[in-house]
C-alpha cells in the first residue's frame, strides 16, 4: 500500500467514526432532554388511565389504543399494495421505459406533498366522498397513501438489488413466475422490504397534520374501526403547542411513543430473521 | 394471471397519485381563474386577506426559501448519511452497527412536533446568542436535515449491504483498499439505492411542514443569508389554511402546486443526472 | 376571584359532586325527545383554541350515558362552514363573528384576552401605545429607545386571518402591511415560548396562556395596556381593553335535539371550573 492509500484510508475511517459519532451524539442530546422533562410524569397509571383535564392529568391509555389501531389499518394496506406495486416495477417495467419512469416520478411527487395536504385530500376523499366521516378507517387509509411512495421504493431497489442470476437460475429450473418471486426473489429482497416498512411505520406514526383532518381529535376509547380516534402524535402536539401547561405530559407521550416504535421495529427485525432462517429463501428447510 | 393482479396494484397506487393531484388541482382552480398564475410570481408580497383585487400573492420569496432549506437540509444530511451507512456495513463491530441502527429507526418516527418544539426550545435560543433572531434559515436547515438523517442513512445501508459479496472478495482479491473498494466498487454498485435514498429525503425535507413552521422565523422574505428567518411554502399552507376562506384557500392550494411543480423539477434533474453518468 | 388552583381537594370534588348532582334533573328536564333520557351524538368541529375546552365539557356532558360527543379540529373557518352545511351540530370559532356570517347565531362561551409579553429579564415594564406602534412597524429598532438596554429588538407577530392579529392591529390602529416582524407564530403557546427563549423578543398571546405560563416559572412577563395590568380578573370585569369572545355558532334552528340541552349545558355556570382550568375567563 502507497503513503496516500494509506492516507485516504484513514481519512475516509475517520471521517466515518466522526460522523457517526456526531450523529449519536446530537441525537442522544434529544432524547436526553426527553427524558429529563418528561420520565417525571411516566408511570403505569400514564399507560392505562384515560387522559384528564384536557390531557394535563390522567394517561394516554384509549390514544394508544387508537395508535396502533391506525397502524393496523395502514399497514394492512400498504403492505400488500406496497409489495405488489414495487414486484411490478421492478420484475415487469425496465428502468427507463416511460411508464416505470412516470410512476416514478409521479410517487416522489406523492412523497413531498406537505402533509396538511394530505390531511386535506384525506378528507375529501375518504371522509366525505366516501362517507367514512372522522374515523380510523380514514386516518389508516390516508397514512396508508403517505407511506406507500416510501415503501414501494424501498422494496423496489430491494428488488432490483437481487443479481440477475437468481433469475436465470430460477428460469433455467422452470419455476413459474409467482415462485420465482415468492421463493426467490422476495426472501433476497427482504432487506429493502423491512427498511421500507420501518420507515412507513416511522413515517406513520410521526405523522400529526393528515391526522388532525382525518381520524380526528375525539380522546374517547374507540369503539371500531368507524369512530374517531386520537393518535399519539396528535395528543402529543395539543399539548406541546395548544394546551397551557402540557409541556410535561407531551414529552412523556414522546418517551412513549419511542419505546413503541423500539418494540415494533425489534420484533419486526425478529419475525425478518425468523423468516430467513426457517428458509423461506427456498433453499429447503 | 400475476401479471394482471401485479398490474392493477400498480394502478391503484398511481390513482392516488392521480386523484391527489386531481384534488390540489380543483382546490387551487378558484384562485387560478381569479388571480392568474403569473400574478403568484409578480406580486411584490404575500398579504392574501386584501381578497383577489386587493391582496398581493407573491410566492416568490417563499419558494427560495423551501428550495434553500431543502438544498441546505440535503448537502448536510446526505454526506453524513452515507458515513454513518458506512459505519454500519464496514467499520463497525456488529453489535455496536446493530444498536446504531436501532437507534436510527426509531428516530425516523419521531414525530415532526417533537423535532421542532426541541429546535424552538433549544437549537434557536441557541443560534439567538449567535445572532439574533434565533429562528432562522440556518434553524430550519439543522432540523431539517436531523429529520432526513435516519431516512437517508437507513436507506443508504440497505443499498450498500445488498451489494453482493462477490464484489468486495474480488476487490479484495485485487488487492485494492478500504476506499479503493468503497469508493471504486461498492459505492457504484450500490448507486442506484443511493440515488432513490437521496430523492426519498428531498422529498421528505421540501415536505416537512411542523418542523420548519416552528424553527423558521415564517416571515416572508427571500432569505438573505443564513441567519434571516424565513417562511416555506409548507409552512405557510399550515400556519393561514385553518383560518382562510374561498380565495385565500384556493392560493394555499396553488402553493400546494408549486411543490409538486418543484418536486417534478428536481426529480427530472435528478434522472438526468443519473443518466449522465 | 378562586382559581381552579387553590381550591383544596376536597373543595374540587364537592363542586364536581354538586354540578353532576344538578345536571342529572337538569338534562332530564331539557331534552326534546319522548325518552326518558337525552340519547344521540353531537359533532362538534372549530377553532384548536376553544377545542379542548369544548372537549372537556363534552366530556362532563357525556355522564349521561347514550350521548355521544365528537369534537374535531380544523380552524374557526372550517367551523363556520361545517356549522353553516350541516356537517358539524355546532362550530367553535374563536373570535366575534362578522356581519357576513350573521346567517348563524352565535353563543358566547367564554373571553379571552390580548396581551403584550416581553422576557423576563427585560427591564421595561410598561409600554405606550405610540412605543408599541413604533415597535412593531419598525421605526424603534433598539430596546434603549423605548426605555430598555442597549439591544435589537425581536419582534414577534401573528400570522395573518388569526383573531388575535386583529384585535391587536384594529386597537393599534395599524395595518397587516406595516407591521414589520422579526418572527411570525402561530398558535400561542408558540409565541411564549419564542419570547421566553429570547431576552429581547416582544410579542403578543392570550392572555390565559401568558398568565398560565408566568405563574409556572416560564421566563415572561405580561405588559400592562394603557394603565391596566394584564390577567385573567381585569378581562372579566372588562377593565382590559383588549379582548376576544369564544364563541359557539350554530344554525338559527338547529336539527339535531341535543344541541339545545348541550347549549344549555355549556353556556351555564356549571362549566365554569373547566374555563377556568384552561385559563379563559367566564362570562357567568
Amino acid at each position: 500500500m502507497t503513503e496516500n492509500a494509506r492516507l485516504a484510508d484513514r481519512l475516509l475511517a475517520g471521517a466515518v467514526w466522526l460522523a457517526a459519532t456526531a450523529v449519536t451524539g446530537v441525537f442522544l442530546w434529544l432524547l436526553t432532554d426527553l427524558l429529563r422533562e418528561g420520565s417525571a410524569a411516566l408511570s403505569v397509571s400514564f399507560l392505562v388511565d384515560e387522559p384528564r383535564d384536557a390531557g394535563r392529568a390522567g394517561g394516554i391509555a384509549p390514544i394508544l389504543v387508537s395508535t396502533l389501531l391506525i397502524l393496523g389499518v395502514c399497514l394492512a394496506v400498504a403492505l400488500p399494495l406496497s409489495l405488489a406495486c414495487a414486484a411490478y416495477l421492478a420484475e415487469y417495467t425496465r428502468r427507463e421505459e416511460r411508464a416505470g419512469r412516470t410512476v416514478r416520478v409521479s410517487l416522489e411527487v406523492l412523497a413531498g406533498m406537505p402533509s396538511i395536504v394530505f390531511g386535506l385530500f384525506g378528507n375529501a376523499l375518504f371522509c366525505i366522498t366516501l362517507g367514512l366521516g372522522f374515523s380510523i378507517l380514514s386516518g389508516g387509509l390516508t397514512l396508508a397513501c403517505m407511506a406507500l411512495p416510501l415503501m414501494i421504493r424501498a422494496t423496489e431497489e430491494g428488488f432490483r438489488a437481487v443479481p440477475g442470476d437468481y433469475r436465470s437460475g430460477a428460469a433455467a429450473l422452470g419455476l413459474s413466475r409467482w415462485t420465482t418471486l415468492t421463493h426467490i426473489l422476495l426472501p433476497a429482497a427482504l432487506p429493502g422490504l423491512m427498511v421500507g416498512t420501518v420507515l412507513g411505520i416511522g413515517r406513520a406514526l410521526a405523522e400529526t397534520a393528515a391526522l388532525i383532518f382525518t381520524s380526528g381529535y375525539v380522546d374517547r376509547l374507540p369503539d371500531s374501526l368507524m369512530d374517531s380516534g386520537r393518535a399519539l402524535s396528535i395528543h402529543i402536539y395539543d399539548l406541546a403547542m395548544n394546551v397551557p401547561g402540557g409541556e410535561r405530559n407531551a414529552y412523556a407521550a414522546a418517551l412513549v411513543l419511542i419505546a413503541l416504535l423500539l418494540v415494533i421495529n425489534v420484533l419486526a427485525s425478529r419475525a425478518t430473521l425468523g423468516l430467513l432462517r426457517r428458509g423461506y429463501a427456498g433453499a429447503g428447510a | 394471471m400475476l401479471a394482471a393482479a401485479l398490474r392493477a396494484a400498480a394502478f391503484v397506487c398511481g390513482a392516488f397519485v392521480v386523484l391527489m393531484v386531481l384534488f390540489v388541482l380543483r382546490e387551487s382552480w378558484p384562485a387560478l381563474r381569479e388571480i392568474g398564475l403569473s400574478r403568484f410570481f409578480t406580486d411584490p408580497s404575500w398579504h392574501p386577506q386584501g381578497g383577489a383585487a386587493a391582496g398581493t400573492f407573491g410566492l416568490v420569496p417563499m419558494i427560495t426559501a423551501s428550495l434553500a432549506l431543502t438544498a441546505g437540509a440535503v448537502a448536510l444530511a446526505a454526506p453524513l448519511g452515507l458515513l454513518c451507512a458506512l459505519f454500519c456495513t464496514d467499520y463497525a463491530p456488529l453489535g455496536l452497527a446493530t444498536a446504531f441502527r436501532r437507534l436510527m429507526e426509531v428516530l425516523a418516527g419521531i414525530p415532526s412536533v417533537v423535532y421542532g418544539f426541541w429546535g424552538l426550545v433549544v437549537l434557536v435560543p441557541l443560534i439567538n446568542r449567535w445572532q439574533p433572531p434565533g429562528a432562522s434559515l440556518l434553524a430550519g436547515i439543522l432540523v431539517l436535515a436531523l429529520m432526513i438523517l435516519p431516512t437517508m442513512a437507513l436507506l443508504a445501508q440497505t443499498a450498500i449491504a445488498t451489494v453482493p459479496a462477490d464484489y468486495r472478495r474480488g476487490a479484495a482479491a485485487l488487492g485494492l483498499t478500504r476506499v479503493g473498494t468503497l469508493w471504486g466498487v461498492v459505492l457504484p454498485a450500490a448507486r442506484s439505492g443511493l440515488y432513490t435514498a437521496a430523492l426519498l429525503a428531498v422529498g421528505r425535507a421540501i415536505g416537512e411542514t411542523m418542523a420548519v413552521l416552528m424553527v423558521c422565523g415564517n416571515v416572508v422574505r427571500s432569505p438573505s443569508s443564513l441567519f434571516a428567518p424565513v417562511r416555506a411554502l409548507t409552512a405557510n399552507i399550515a400556519l393561514e389554511m385553518a383560518y382562510a376562506l374561498d380565495d385565500h384557500r384556493s392560493a394555499l392550494f396553488v402553493s400546494g402546486l408549486m411543490l409538486a411543480a418543484m418536486v417534478v423539477v428536481l426529480v427530472l434533474a435528478a434522472e438526468r443526472l443519473r443518466a449522465c453518468e | 376571584m378562586k382559581f381552579y388552583w387553590d381550591l383544596s381537594r376536597e373543595e374540587v370534588l364537592g363542586a364536581v359532586l354538586m354540578v353532576v348532582s344538578l345536571g342529572v334533573p337538569v338534562s332530564a328536564g331539557a331534552q326534546a325527545t319522548a325518552a326518558d333520557q337525552l340519547t344521540g351524538k353531537l359533532v362538534i368541529t372549530g377553532s384548536s383554541t376553544v377545542a379542548p375546552l369544548i372537549a372537556e365539557i363534552a366530556k362532563r356532558f357525556e355522564q349521561n350515558p347514550d350521548v355521544r360527543v365528537d369534537v374535531q379540529t380544523g380552524g374557526s373557518s372550517r367551523g363556520i362552514s361545517d356549522a353553516r352545511n350541516g356537517l358539524a351540530d355546532i362550530g367553535m370559532v374563536s373570535r366575534a363573528l362578522k356581519p357576513e356570517e350573521s346567517d348563524l347565531s352565535s353563543h358566547t362561551l367564554a373571553r379571552d384576552g390580548v396581551t403584550l409579553i416581553v422576557h423576563a429579564s427585560n427591564p421595561v415594564t410598561a409600554l405606550t401605545a405610540e412605543q408599541v406602534v413604533g415597535i412593531y412597524t419598525g421605526r424603534i429598532r433598539s430596546w434603549k429607545d423605548a426605555g430598555g438596554a442597549d439591544a435589537p429588538i425581536t419582534v414577534v407577530n401573528k400570522a395573518e386571518g388569526r383573531s388575535t392579529l386583529e384585535l391587536f392591529l384594529a386597537y393599534f390602529q395599524l395595518k397587516a402591511e406595516e407591521v414589520k416582524p422579526s418572527v411570525v407564530i402561530g398558535d400561542n403557546e408558540q409565541g411564549v415560548k419564542t419570547v421566553a427563549g429570547n431576552p429581547d423578543a416582544i410579542g403578543y398571546v392570550s392572555v390565559g396562556s401568558a398568565g398560565y405560563a408566568a405563574t409556572y416559572g416560564v421566563p415572561i412577563k405580561l405588559l400592562p395596556l394603557d394603565g391596566v395590568a394584564a390577567s385573567s380578573e381585569t378581562v372579566a370585569d372588562s377593565s382590559f381593553p383588549l379582548a376576544r369572545p369564544l364563541v359557539l355558532v350554530t344554525k338559527p334552528r338547529p336539527g339535531n335535539p341535543l344541541v339545545r340541552p348541550f347549549l344549555d349545558f355549556a353556556l351555564s355556570a356549571e362549566v365554569n371550573d373547566l374555563i377556568l382550568a384552561l385559563s379563559f375567563v367566564p362570562v357567568r
